[in-house]
């Protein structure tokens, strides 16, 4: 990689391409996770957890994010079982990746976690919060990148019943809290229609214990900003005006392509869903270093639909990211 | 699916006529955790049979069954019964189908015979999560199974040993719950007909029973119907006592199957049109409203004629 580039060469190596064709429509896209996928910079999707040059950097900004709005956190009472589950599974699943820094082991009740990379351990018993410093929710998303929401299935149906979204790409989490699976979708454009939402939800309800499936979501977003969620719209909503005026070269380096890697895991001992959304953004002066990933956002950029572009709030500028990225 | 390669650890035959197996990693690793009410498809010689898992459900180093010999049976049970400690044993990984509902307010167990081997985990998630649970476990005398490790989990048991003893204390039972109890049922066929039927009487909605059959001895032999094979225009008979699975495998047709009793979801077919009779545990309740998928080896016609996309 050259000196030139903005963000730090792990982020550009590991960095989840999203389109494997010229055209994006909304599809239940989803695949067995786990699998490495060999980009033209690197690879990505070798852990479920993947922790990566920012790791410190992002998990200081969910702090202050939690501490200055609470909202983005909730658990309600009967996801207490669900919280521990995806506590003590995403430790399983970071002590597999990261086996030099990260171990889970057990001692008769009593568990022991070590997280080396940010110097922290606990012992703890299972259903018993007095022995971890926070809610056990709490206490895991202090430790991934990835925001956390957690979906009991009762009734035949999904319910957003618990999380911790600091990185909310344009929703709200504690607008969606206890909101069904269809409900907390209900704005996107040609999800009901097209039947894909639905299928989805289907899939997901069938999803069997320790099962773990994966897609990518993506949009634009204007500056390295992970928390633009519906709270804080008056700050990052100008934005998007603000980025018609800029000279081409901040453009390049305001504009990023953002992406969601998403990991759907079936809890074993509660039965309930584990949705992990990480967020990776690559400016489009990084991106258009490679030119595969140019050349291919470019053309889905070109293709998309106006209710699409509408919907993910790149309509004003997208003519320009297709412009851009097919000049430089 | 992949299969799970085990060895048998231990055997307790103490209870008459069941045998309660521990199977475990030849090499002591952790095998996959479960969702309490799981059960594991074990491959006993030519067939498949599920089984409940009754041990320990976070991350466990073993996985215990407890099985009743069915000496009539198909040969899954005395195939069980015939093992030694080190014998090898493959089965599949958990699948949860009898699961506890996070927001329920209570849960009202009732087990017949064999059929306490589900509730076991129940109960163990129960004491681990503080869960309001009470079970209901009636068996012939001498025949409980897992009394130890019900006496062990719960203070709550009622425990009978003849069936008009426990029918006269369930109408209370089940007038006595909350608002927001679930009731799982596991035992024989009639036994969960007569439970499910004094529930409903007492006002339960069907999104609260929960029950799961075992065997499939457990089934009726059904009606005799004929399925017309939509590619080939062809017409098979499938008599009373032969399900569609071995009907189409007599007609020559190769069905993807593995447990051949309505558990492991594969040889579910796609049906056009006709009325369907479901009788697995696979299918969603939604997938069954759909009626447009049938598991073959245990489900069957509810109109003379039945077409499938095949």
């Amino acid at each position: 990689m050259t000196a030139s580039l903005v963000s730090a060469p792990d982020l550009i190596a590991n960095f989840p391409f999203p389109f494997p064709t010229d055209q994006y429509r909304y599809s239940t896209n989803v695949e067995p996770a786990r699998g490495p996928v060999p980009t033209p910079t690197g690879v990505w999707g070798e852990h479920i957890i993947d922790i990566d040059s920012e790791y410190e950097h992002e998990l200081a900004l969910r702090e202050q994010i939690l501490e200055r709005d609470p909202s983005r956190y909730a658990v309600l009472p009967h996801m207490r079982v669900a919280a521990w589950d995806c506590m003590l599974t995403l430790m399983g699943e970071m002590a597999k990746a990261y086996p030099d820094t990260m171990s889970l082991t057990r001692t008769g009740d009593t568990w022991h976690w070590r997280n080396g990379r940010l110097g922290l351990s606990a012992d703890f018993v299972l259903g018993d919060e007095s022995t971890l410093p926070m809610e056990p929710l709490a206490y895991i998303g202090s430790q991934v990148q990835d925001d956390i929401v957690l979906l009991d299935q009762r009734d035949g149906d999904l319910f957003g019943d618990a999380g911790v979204v600091t990185f909310a790409a344009d929703w709200s989490f504690g607008f969606d809290v206890g909101m069904t699976f269809l409900e907390i979708h209900g704005p996107v454009p040609r999800l009901r229609e097209t039947g894909v939402i639905t299928r989805a939800r289907e899939f997901l309800m069938r999803l069997q214990p320790g099962e773990i499936y994966r897609r990518t979501n993506w949009t634009l977003t204007i500056g390295r900003r992970l928390d633009v969620s519906t709270e804080l719209y008056h700050e990052w909503g100008p934005d998007r005006a603000m980025i018609q005026t800029v000279s081409d070269e901040e453009f390049g380096r305001l504009v990023h392509l953002r992406v969601e890697l998403q990991h759907l895991i079936r809890l074993c001992e509660s039965g309930a869903i584990c949705f992990l959304i990480r967020t990776y953004m690559l400016p489009f002066v990084d991106l258009a270093t490679v030119p595969e990933w140019r050349a291919r956002a470019a053309a889905v950029l070109a293709d998309l639909p106006e209710d699409m572009a509408d919907y993910k709030g790149i309509i004003s500028y997208r003519d320009r990211a297709v412009e851009w990225l097919t000049t430089h | 699916m992949s299969t799970i390669d085990l060895v048998v650890t231990a055997i307790d035959d103490s209870v008459p006529g069941v045998r309660s197996l521990t199977l475990a990693h030849p090499d002591g690793t952790t095998l996959p955790s479960f969702t309490p009410g799981s059960h594991i498809v074990v491959q006993c010689g030519d067939v498949a049979n599920a089984y409940s898992l009754t041990s320990d459900s976070v991350q466990p180093t073993q996985y215990d069954i407890s099985v009743l010999e069915l000496p009539d049976g198909k040969g899954g049970s005395r195939w069980i019964h015939n093992l030694t400690v080190g014998d090898p044993v493959s089965v599949l990984p958990p699948r949860s189908a009898f699961a506890p509902i996070l927001r329920a307010r209570k849960h009202l167990l009732v087990a017949a015979g064999i059929g306490v081997t589900p509730m076991i985990s129940h109960l163990r998630a129960a004491k681990q999560w503080g869960r309001d649970t009470e079970l209901l476990y009636v068996h012939r005398p001498g025949r409980g199974a897992h009394l130890d490790d019900i006496a062990a989990l719960t203070d709550t048991a009622r425990i009978f040993t003849n069936r008009a003893d426990f029918l006269g204390v369930l109408p209370d039972t089940l007038a006595a719950q909350p608002f927001g109890a679930h009731l799982y049922i596991c035992g024989p066929t009639t036994f969960i007909d007569d439970v499910v039927a004094a529930a409903t009487a007492h006002g339960w909605p069907q999104s609260r029973i929960h029950f799961e059959r075992f065997g499939v001895g457990a089934l009726d032999p059904g009606e005799p119907f004929t399925v017309k094979l939509a590619n080939s225009g062809t017409t098979i008979a499938v008599d009373s006592g032969v399900s569609l699975l071995e009907a189409l495998e007599a007609a020559g047709h190769n069905i993807p199957n593995l447990c051949r009793q309505g558990v492991c979801g594969e040889c579910r077919l796609t049906v056009s049109s006709g009325e369907i009779e479901h009788r697995d545990m696979y299918l969603t309740d939604a997938d069954k409203a759909a009626g447009d998928a049938i598991m073959a080896c245990v489900s069957r016609a509810a109109s003379p004629e039945l077409e499938l996309k095949l």
